[in-house]
């Protein structure tokens, strides 16, 4: 995956700023709780919510389960109607497919709708390199670029600045893309809004090349679809010579019909909108109208890595709705930031684990930043078991295992750091196998409960930094128990 | 009715009053209970930090111990959901890694008849009045394991409506996690704390004496987060107050 995220410190570090951030959690907070009391109304609305879920879930099962299928079906159909389509093994390929395409065309700027998928292949570092300039045209992705800032949120990636930060951003960095800020801008929303339109606008009436994602893509008829508010993507998607779109392999379905139950769930998952404003389809080229040039880089990336994981797989069902971001108590309080990728909060923690292996410190930590509390798989449109995965993930993570790694499998270690926890653990199994061996240990620990600290050394010293700890009671359960039996023959 | 109790090796340790108040009030409900002593501890630890073939022997010494009886009852909501849900996942999981069908069948005669107290006394006793006497504001936490995993709903809040002398204040922001999640407390202490320190606000906004739970874990982290930020507040387990009656009155 990209390298702007590499050497990330393990979570926990990368958190405790965050946490320590009160404008930050303030902002998050805010933000998340909106946003999640509205979803939950437009859920409440549907009455088949329960089996449009399902239904979601199955058809990207299916999908995933014949994808090879599919994707050539799809390559069929998109040649057929114009486009071209290149395959992209990891990032560096697509990185390059993509830099040709936009030096054949001679421009050295290109247009971008908010696409995943070249955040995570770091496209535009890549152009970058290459003399090209890649200007984001998402209204918040706009302004994480100009911020010199990164995402930090799937649908919303400034959602961890407020309005005069991005007044701020807006009147102290326009002025180097294009066209500046108005003279004594403010920060109401539709001051900031206007700013932001003129300045894009005169971008998308000049470029010739146009990059976006796709939210889908239909096998069937070789058509790509991005849902989105603004309308900026359609700009992008319309305005251009040349369009590259740039799509993970799994944003595939294999039917029109299919997109029925999407683009039901999507909306009200993401920003709590029966519909949204724009749904933009496209299928190779048309005369006269639109892109005269259509090129579809396919991602893998690590994807198919991930599919050969039994229970890991069911994270690439994910449609990047976000929801599970807005209810998780961890990502409002650590902020996206922390989870060092550009997929952050409860699905950031399954999916950037597998996409890149867990190597590095941040990758090894990412699957235990949750409590398990659920709130992720209760309200994610796919069903994506995400508790599930983490602690399937955490497994990988302290016995090693077999995975699949470039398509060839190989057997991972387990990750340093564990072999305390790992002891810890072993010894716990050891006395809960052995009740007397526990029972032991509970009268050691009452008859010398005057002496236990209230503080923690070690691991434990987190703890008790900030909370009290439980006094150990005069008498374990058991031995009131056996002392009484239950209060039948006993002292009650 | 003969029922075993699953007390759970943290209640058992740290928190025996949730035990007795267990008995006091199955026994006082017409429940014969027994409390087999070989029992210690479902594997939860283990298997949610990653160690599930350390959880494995757990989960068998379990079903050896519990697999005879008729019903067993737990106060604990996230050892009940250990039972419930990852049982059978941990027997799912042997078999897909080509280890047959053994550990399946010895766990699954215990999954369906595990019950949490309040489920246990809701859905097989029948009963919502348990005749308890509890002269306090209290304000209820669900549990994320009781809320989502074993679907716990209303029945605690039923419960605690019918309790002589009760007042049940709403708690904002039931819902949200209070931020223990086992391990994750250590492993993530900062985002664990700040979790927990709003639950506790928003448990003191309520204006309540006692904030109640049924599960003990969450409640040593929420009560020691109460203690710390002295808010005067109390945790207490449902248990305590199911079981305590005018004549012998929790404290
Ligand atoms: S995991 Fe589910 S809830 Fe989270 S972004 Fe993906 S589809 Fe949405």
């Amino acid at each position: 995956m990209s390298g702007t995220y590499l050497g990330m410190p393990a979570f926990p570090e990368a958190a405790r700023e965050a946490v320590g951030n009160a404008t930050l959690r303030g902002n998050l907070r805010h933000a998340t709780h909106t946003i999640r009391a509205k979803r939950a109304t437009a859920v409440s609305e549907v009455s088949d919510w329960a089996e449009l879920r399902e239904a979601g879930k199955r058809i990207k099962d299916h999908t995933l389960r014949h994808l090879d299928r599919y994707l050539v079906q799809l390559e069929e159909a998109v040649t057929a109607a114009g486009g071209v389509v290149h395959w992209a093994a990891d990032a560096a390929e697509a990185n390059e497919i993509v830099t040709q395409l936009v030096k054949m065309t001679g421009e050295s700027e290109v247009v971008k709708v908010k696409s995943m998928a070249t955040q995570e292949i770091g496209l535009n570092e890549a152009l970058e390199a290459e003399g090209i300039h890649a200007y984001e045209t998402d209204l918040a992705e706009l302004i994480v670029q100009l911020g010199k800032d990164r995402p930090s949120h799937i649908l919303v990636p400034a959602i961890h600045r407020n309005r005069g930060e991005i007044r701020d951003i807006f009147a102290r960095e326009m002025s180097e893309w294009g066209r500046p800020a108005p003279e004594g801008l403010t920060d109401t929303p539709a001051e900031l809004a206007e700013a932001a339109r003129l300045h894009l606008r005169e971008k998308f009436l000049r470029a010739k090349v146009g990059i976006s994602g796709a939210n889908f893509m239909v096998a069937e008829t070789g058509t790509l679809v991005v849902v989105e508010s603004e309308g900026n993507g359609r700009m992008c998607l319309t305005l251009p010579e040349t369009l590259i779109s740039v799509v993970g392999i799994e944003k595939i379905v294999p039917a029109w019909q299919d997109l029925e139950v999407f683009l039901q769930t999507l909306p009200r998952s993401s920003t709590a909108e029966r519909m949204n404003p724009y749904t933009s389809t496209w299928t190779g080229t048309t005369d006269e109208d639109g892109p005269q040039n259509f090129h579809l880089v396919l991602l893998d990336n690590g994807r198919t890595d991930t599919l050969a994981d039994e229970v890991g797989r069911q994270a690439l069902r994910c449609i990047r709705c976000s929801a599970c971001l807005n209810v998780c108590p961890v990502y409002e309080r650590a902020g996206g930031h922390a989870y060092g990728s550009v997929y952050p909060g409860p699905i950031g923690a399954i999916l950037s684990p597998q996409l890149r292996g867990t190597g590095s410190e941040i990758d090894a930590s990412l699957p235990y930043a949750s409590s398990l509390c659920g709130a992720c798989y209760e309200v994610c449109p796919v069903a994506i078991d995400i508790p599930e995965v983490l602690v399937h993930l955490r497994e990988r993570v302290v016995q090693g295992g077999e995975v699949t790694r470039e398509g060839n499998k190989v057997v991972l270690r387990p990750a340093k750091g564990h072999a305390a926890e790992r002891a810890a653990m072993r010894a716990a199994r050891w006395a809960f196998t052995h009740p007397g061996v526990l029972r032991g240990g509970q009268r050691a620990a009452s008859r010398t409960r005057r002496f236990h600290p209230r503080t923690l050394p070690g691991p434990g010293r987190a703890w008790s930094g900030t909370r009290e700890l439980p006094p150990v009671p005069a008498e374990p359960f058991r031995d009131w128990w056996q002392r009484t039996r239950g209060g039948k023959d006993g002292d009650r | 009715m003969r029922v075993a109790l699953f007390l759970t090796c943290v209640n058992d340790t740290l928190y025996p009053d949730t035990g007795r108040a267990a008995v006091k009030l199955l026994t006082r409900l017409g429940v014969d209970v027994d409390f087999p002593m070989a029992q210690t501890c479902c594997g939860q630890a283990h298997y949610n930090t990653g160690y599930r073939h350390e959880a494995e022997p757990l989960a068998r010494h379990f079903s050896d111990v519990f697999g005879e009886y008729e019903a067993i009852v737990t106060p604990s909501g996230s050892c009940g959901a250990m039972v419930r849900e990852l049982y059978p996942r941990m027997g799912e999981r042997a078999r897909a890694e080509g280890r047959g069908d053994t550990l399946a069948a010895t766990l699954a005669p215990v999954v369906p008849k595990t019950y949490e107290l309040t489920e246990f006394l809701v859905d097989v006793l029948g009963v919502t009045d348990v005749g308890a006497y509890y002269p306090h504001t209290v304000t209820y936490h669900p549990t994320c394991h009781g809320l989502r995993g074993l679907g716990l709903g209303e029945r605690p809040r039923r419960l605690l409506r019918a309790v002589k002398g009760l007042e049940l204040v709403e708690l904002p922001g039931a819902d949200e996690c209070c931020g223990f999640g086992g391990t994750f407390a250590l492993k993530n202490s900062d985002v664990s704390a700040a979790m927990g320190a709003d639950k506790v606000r928003n448990a003191e906004s309520t204006g309540a004496e006692v904030l109640c739970a049924a599960d003990n874990s969450c409640l040593m982290h929420i009560g020691g987060t109460m203690a710390r930020l002295r808010t005067g507040m109390r945790p207490v387990h449902i248990a305590e107050i199911l079981a305590s009656t005018e004549e012998e009155p929790a404290v």
